[in-house]
């Protein structure tokens, strides 16, 4: 990771060193410790003022769980969360006290996977809109109606809806009500864990093209976490791959796509299916399932599926490193490997 | 349909399936029209809700109550190894009656979405595989042991030997998957439905998965119908599509010309509302207003009208069938702009 003199983090929003959370696993009728499942296992990244940085990585690999450390939804095992707060100035996370935790969180907002089980049913849109500012004693009574119908407005609801419980709506409009929430105190930061991927295509695309008027609207920052790679692509400024609680690479979206120096980015990106019938190509198959966290192999955890592995792979743990401007990668072998990127199809019916 | 060279294997006729419910009737599918030929797979694409698993259910006839197909025919033509065809009419079977049943699971297979709550959690993967085979082939414990064995090899389940006495729980999504895709293929089906069968799976399994099916399908010469709503797993896997919008079947065509040329106004909209790898980001995408309509209460005329650029006042919302066009050879729309 390049040091915190360096000119290109000037506006650097959150970084975050070296974080870890272990699980414990503990067995039997004592509950004695068997060991730790290594969910998040030293990652290090930072998001500039008003970008989008995605963070993808199969199920497992610990993405959810790096979003949820960042907000301190969980503690951290060790590592530091550098966050530029508006009112705090840059604070270590992990260190701050009950009370100015309140007062950071107003700043780091989430907008989560499921809108069906993430709004409380027995509430308003009224009351879950509503609820962060009377919280925080931002807005009250007639003030707090015009705030979140000024806020249902904004995500595309009709201001008439805030008397309705979530059960009316459909879940791409369960999803807004999620967005109006998070924006409800303006935040500076929005972890947004998987936001479209539990709805349709069509509906996928309206909330997309809204996270992104918001973003322009507000200023906001996203952490955009997903397993769906051409999503991530058309959101993110920058992307960070994850592998199993490690991180693979990172880049700006068009670098890594175009040319990513991890065998294991390589492999995602030639895994997914095209929407070209006409698109023939060989695919990557990655033999094997995804490393156990709990029981990490030795060396880089990706070796025992990695075609370019060489026997300093399974001895020694890549370190991530900067291997050309503004792309960081924990490979050995990344210099010398040529590796294909995404291929780009032919351009199917566009309208 | 036309014939071009293709053995039928399964022709479905204007199906309609409605659900008698409490609160109204839901026109799960209506009228829905396409043949599956040997060897090849059919797609069915379209957004949750539209119809396309309970059209595969009408054509195994498990459609659950309070569901009933109400109109069409679904014709399934049965092979023997000495060259004969039998045309057998799978909507006049008695849904309970020892015919299905031996077409069920037998020669028409199914494998789900989600592996985990298909597959018992009380059972071995080897005896419910085991269960499959001695129920349609005349065998003994031994041989239907030693079969499911080899079954489980030939899905790329590693260790197979030992793998065969675990439970659905000791395996991870892909492995689960792969022993639901033996247990489906154990009995050599001639048309397999794939219900979603990727869609909880990470891509790097997803291609694996999608690999094998094609692999197995060389081996095999089975027909699949490929239910998803997934386009690049449609334009991967398949050779005819079917576009499905609340229950109507809007468009029917290679899957060249679905992704190429489509006619209906819904899959140009599916087609460009898709995120696209290679698009400049920070870029929109194309959005169709609104959402899919609540099921009681389907829009009359074209189920799609409220949500179409190409919209026709006077003509799209007028209550009426509107046929199925053949546009071109083999290329259907279910679209009054072709009227």
């Amino acid at each position: 990771m390049a040091g915190s003199n360096d000119s290109r983090q000037d506006n650097v929003l959150l970084e975050v060193k070296n974080l870890k959370k272990y699980f414990p696993i503990r067995k039997g009728f004592f509950k004695t410790l068997a060991g730790y499942v290594k969910a998040v296992d030293g990652v290090n990244f930072f998001i500039r003022e008003g970008e989008t940085m995605g963070l993808v990585g199969e199920s497992g690999c610990g993405k959810t769980t790096t979003g949820r450390v960042i907000l301190r939804a969980y503690e951290p095992t060790a590592g530091e969360v550098w966050f530029k707060d508006r009112n705090l100035g840059n604070v270590n996370v992990p260190d701050l006290d009950k009370q100015d935790l309140k007062t950071l969180r107003q700043n780091m907002q989430m907008i989560f996977q499921d809108p069906y089980s993430s709004l409380n049913p027995r509430m308003t849109l009224l009351q879950i809109v509503g609820e962060p500012l009377l919280v925080n004693g931002v807005a009250r009574g007639s003030e707090l109606r015009d705030r979140v119908a000024e806020l249902l407005r904004v995500v595309g609801l009709r201001p008439e809806y805030m008397i309705r419980y979530p059960h009316a709506f459909s879940g791409g409009q369960r999803q807004r009500i999620g967005v109006a929430r998070a924006l409800a105190l303006n935040p500076q930061l929005i972890v947004c864990d998987e936001p479209v991927s539990a709805l349709d295509v069509s509906v996928q695309a309206q909330v997309l093209n809204l996270l992104q008027d918001l973003q322009e609207e507000f200023d906001l920052t996203y952490l955009f976490v997903a397993h769906d790679l051409s999503v991530v692509e058309h959101i993110s400024d920058r992307v960070s791959v994850m592998y199993v609680g490690k991180l693979a690479e990172m880049a700006t979206t068009e670098e890594l796509y175009g040319h990513p120096l991890h065998p294991y980015t390589e492999a995602l990106m030639s895994a997914v299916p095209k929407p070209d019938p006409r698109y023939q190509a060989e695919r990557i198959i990655l033999e094997g399932d995804v490393a156990d966290p709990a029981n990490p192999p030795s060396g880089c955890y990706f070796h025992p599926r990695c075609r370019y592995a060489i026997d300093r792979c399974m001895q020694e743990e890549p370190q991530l490193r900067e291997l050309r401007p503004d792309h960081y990668v924990s490979c050995h072998r990344a210099e010398e490997l040529d590796l294909v990127g995404f291929v780009e199809t032919a351009a199917t019916y566009q309208g | 349909m036309s014939e071009n060279g293709k053995e039928p294997l399964v022709e479905v006729r204007d199906v309609k399936v409605y659900f008698f419910l409490d609160e109204g009737t839901v026109h799960a599918v209506e009228g829905v029209t396409f043949d599956i030929a040997r060897g090849k797979t059919l797609g069915v694409v379209g957004e949750s809700g539209c119809g396309k698993s309970v059209t595969s259910q009408a054509i195994m006839r498990i459609v659950p109550s309070p569901g009933e197909i109400v109109a069409g025919d679904i014709f399934y033509y049965r092979y023997g190894q000495d060259g004969s065809v039998e045309k057998v009419e799978l909507t006049k079977l008695d849904a309970r009656g020892s015919e299905i049943r031996s077409i069920r699971g037998n020669e028409i297979a199914k494998i789900f979405q989600e592996p985990m709550t298909s597959l018992s959690p009380v059972h071995t993967i080897g005896n419910q595989i085991m269960e499959a085979i001695t129920l349609h082939q005349k065998v003994g414990k031994e041989e239907a042991r030693e079969k499911a064995i080899e079954m489980l090899s030939l899905v790329g389940l590693p260790q197979p030997q030992q793998r065969i006495d675990y439970y659905a729980h000791q395996l991870s999504g892909g492995m689960r998957q792969r022993a639901m895709i033996a247990m489906a293929l154990s009995c050599n089906p001639s048309l397999l439905i794939a219900d979603e069968p990727t869609t909880a799976l990470d891509v790097t399994t997803e291609a694996q998965i999608l690999e094998l099916m094609k692999g197995l399908q060389e081996e095999f010469g089975m027909a699949i119908m490929f239910i998803t709503h997934n386009l690049g797993v449609i334009a991967e896997m398949c050779d005819d599509v079917v576009v499905m919008y609340l229950g109507k079947e809007v468009e029917l065509a290679s899957v060249d010309e679905t992704f190429y040329e489509p006619y209906h106004p819904y899959t140009r909209d599916l087609l460009r509302s898709i995120p696209r790898i290679g698009t400049k980001t920070g870029a929109r995408l194309h959005v169709i207003s609104g959402s899919v309509p609540d099921p009681y209460n389907i829009p009359q005329g074209c189920p799609y009208h409220p949500r179409c650029p190409e919209f026709m006042p006077g003509k799209c919302d007028v209550d009426r069938e509107i046929p199925f066009f053949e546009i071109k050879a083999n290329h259907w729309a279910r679209c009054l702009l072709y009227e």
